[in-house]
């Protein structure tokens, strides 16, 4: 082309004709089948949270006149807002699983009653009825697990030290650090866990250098709550010391060291969803449970696990199936010597209080400011 | 790098030899931005993905309907600012990496502005929140700025410090003195309120930050381009010493141009928060002042040029999620593009002046 002899004009004219035609709408194409969309906040194959709902979604994957569409690495920011709109508007996804805690308020919150048709299926938020109808927020008591991780770790120790590598002292993780304090003490009562909280959820470097600092000073066992417990388990596997993992099955990773994990049940909850969401059937707005409701589940214990210990814990797990155990007995002491919960029946499970945790208890070692 | 172009600016003397080395300008980018397509067509390619089929798909993510339009204007929004905080400070040969922390900044300041005032008049709050970060975000960076100029410390490396420092201030207050204490789980400041929300630009659906980014690049290219003191910061950043022996204020252009970059990169913060996030936490540090620096450099460090180049990567963005739910590609395949693209843009340097058609007659 002769650069030469183009006039402005001419260039001018043909930017404006290349902008119309992008802007013109093009043909949405929509399959006959029912989508549902999938969004996560990091990697699918993360050993870790993602992984969990990404197993989720496997396990929908495999239902008739289902399409699935997924994407990952959607931070918490208004490029979560355009990926659901996205979904719905070029995929026709009809129900979505945007699966991070962050992606709840406010953008399901402000996406959502633009499209009353959709419905979206939120990990961890609590909808509260002044919400859209059309949002649902489920999640599992996973502490449960987290429990019954504490009685293999108590009985597996034998310097009595534990460890837990932590990213936030938020409620949810606090919860776990001390339902699986509490549950090992119960089998072992000079047990203490040591406590690092690395302060976000995806750091690799400092869950590594916590691994090895709660190592150095004692702990054979160790186990944790960040999103991506893979560098964790490594670690400890490395180090010779005894895992519990959290999340998914982690056992691959370190298949000598890896008692047994808490685990999440998506590839049982998400095609009962889709299930429901098909038949026209509602979907509960506000959805909990652990091992009762099949939110929760454990990893199978490790070669290395003996019989009785495997017993005691398939007991702790029973009591919770039956439905009447409670983890936060009253007269509970924090590490610093105050009655968290006064003394009489303790806090059940479905208790809102247990959502608002702020103390670490009796034989955590660390705190949480 | 600039001045590559300015030069050239300069010394186009007839109406007809500007066209041509505008065009030069505008046209090597886009072919280097076209044979990096191609060059990223063949590694798809690789992967048993047919690359028409991808640029389709991209296409239709990004500019093929006007939801698509939308979703790409909406990430190009903080990229526009953020890029700013690069290309300014450029002009006087700085490379000034520190979007990220200046716009965190920016954010925290403008929430703090804005809780402050609550109850105040939207126009009021939303007024104090923009003044707050812009301020916070300006001198963040000029304070980088006066460390270069009075100790002499690298400002490259400065202000990647301090983009931790400042990730580091925002998460030590929202999860303490600044915490909403119902904010459970994702521990955040308090909402800055719905009625203080600056919301979305009417018919368009994209907020207003877009508009923001296109006025605040159409003011720098003018300071930079048709003022005495955009001169003078082109001089300054050609040959220092040249600068200062012919008097020109050193000292002053380098803590304006800094504080300007800053205040740019300030406001995309309290855009995140005044039209998208309601309150300050954690999703604050997003990577826009990441992004945005790679959105300076395939600019070439001109500030109008920011525009369409942060358009495209918005587009890339928006689109990078179709790539991923249509062709099965791993999100990283969107970033190998973006490196492909930005090594094509900064390879092509070496083009300039080698076109015949592009070059003055009147030599």
């Amino acid at each position: 082309m002769n650069f030469d002899k183009l006039s402005r004009r001419q260039v001018l004219g043909g930017t404006a004709a290349i902008a119309l035609a992008g802007a013109l709408p093009a043909k949405r194409a929509f399959a006959a089948d029912y989508t549902v969309g999938f969004i996560y906040v990091g990697s699918r194959d993360d050993y870790g949270y993602n992984q969990a709902h990404a197993q989720g979604a496997a396990a929908v994957k495999k239902m008739s006149g289902v399409k699935v569409t997924e994407e990952e690495n959607v931070p918490e920011t208004d490029a979560v807002e355009k990926t659901m709109e996205s979904m719905i508007n070029l995929d026709g996804a009809s129900l979505l699983f945007p699966t991070s805690f962050g992606y709840f308020d406010p953008h399901i919150l402000r996406v959502a009653p633009k499209y009353p048709d959709i419905r979206f299926e939120h990990a961890a938020g609590l909808w509260v009825p002044s919400m859209p109808k059309n949002i649902g927020s489920y999640f599992g008591y996973i502490d449960e697990a987290q429990y019954v991780n504490g009685i293999v770790a108590g009985r597996m120790t034998k310097t009595n030290k534990l460890g837990f590598v932590a990213a936030k002292p938020i409620p949810q993780v606090l919860r776990n650090i001390n339902a699986f304090t509490l549950a090992a003490i119960s089998v072992n009562p000079k047990v203490t866990t040591q406590v690092i909280f690395t302060g976000d959820w995806s750091m690799p470097v400092k869950e590594a250098e916590a691994t090895q600092s709660i190592v150095n000073a004692g702990a054979d066992v160790v186990t944790m709550h960040v999103d991506g417990p893979k560098t964790v388990v490594e670690t400890a596997s490395r180090r010779g010391v005894y895992v519990c993992g959290y999340h998914c099955n982690q056992a691959a990773l370190a298949p000598n060291f890896y008692l047994t994990g808490a685990e999440w049940d998506w590839e049982d909850l998400y095609p009962k969803f889709v299930t429901m969401a098909m038949k026209g059937e509602k979907i509960p707005n506000f959805y909990r449970g652990g091992y009762k409701e099949g939110l929760v589940k454990s990893s199978p214990y490790g070669a290395m696990v003996p019989d009785a210990v495997r017993q005691q814990a398939d007991a702790a797990k029973a009591a919770f199936l039956s439905g009447n155990f409670v983890i936060y007995k009253g007269g509970l002491k924090d590490n610093k010597g105050n009655v968290v919960i006064p003394a009489g029946p303790g806090l059940v499970q479905t208790d809102i209080k247990l959502e608002s945790m702020s103390y670490l208890v009796d034989g955590v070692i660390g705190s949480t400011s | 790098m600039t001045f590559a172009v300015t030069s050239k600016a300069i010394g186009g003397r007839l109406i007809g030899d500007r066209f041509a080395s505008t065009a030069e300008v505008v046209v090597i980018p886009v072919i280097a931005v076209i044979a990096a397509l191609i060059a990223f067509g063949g590694f798809v390619g690789l992967f048993g993905v047919n690359p028409v089929e991808l640029y389709t798909d991209m296409y239709m993510g990004a500019f093929g309907t006007f939801f698509s339009w939308q979703n790409t204007l909406t990430r190009a929004a903080p990229l526009i600012l953020t890029a700013l905080c690069t290309a300014l400070p450029a002009q006087l040969g700085m490379v000034v990496i520190g979007g990220e922390g200046a716009l965190v900044m920016g954010g925290l300041c403008a929430t703090a502005a804005g809780l402050a005032l609550l109850g105040a008049p939207p126009v009021v709050v939303q007024l104090a929140m923009a003044v707050a970060g812009m301020a916070a975000g300006g001198f963040w960076i000029a304070f980088a700025g006066a460390l270069r100029h009075y100790r002499g410390v690298n400002e490259t490396i400065s202000t990647l410090l301090l983009n931790y420092i400042a990730i580091a201030i925002l998460n030590h207050l929202v999860e303490g003195a600044m915490r909403d204490p119902a904010s459970l789980n994702k521990p955040s400041t308090h909402s800055i309120g719905d009625q203080n929300m600056i919301g979305l630009i009417p018919g368009l659906g994209v907020h207003w930050g877009i508009l923001f980014g296109v006025v605040a690049a159409l003011i720098a290219y003018i300071l930079v381009f048709h003022t005495v003191f955009g001169f003078s910061a082109r001089i300054a950043g050609g040959n220092l010493r040249a600068a200062r022996v012919v008097g020109l204020p050193v000292g002053k252009l380098i803590l304006t141009m800094c504080f300007l970059g800053g205040c740019s990169a300030g406001l995309a913060g309290m855009v995140e928060i005044a039209a998208v996030q309601e309150r300050a936490n954690a999703n604050l540090a997003a990577g826009y002042g990441y992004t945005g620096i790679l959105v300076a450099f395939l600019a070439r460090q001109n500030p109008l040029a920011c525009i369409p180049v942060a358009i495209l990567l918005g587009g890339i963005g928006a689109s990078g999620g179709l790539l991923q739910r249509r062709l099965d590609l791993p999100d990283a395949s969107v970033l190998v593009l973006q490196g492909i693209i930005f090594i094509a843009v900064l390879a092509s340097d070496t083009l300039y002046g080698r076109f015949k058609i592009f070059q003055s007659k009147a030599v």
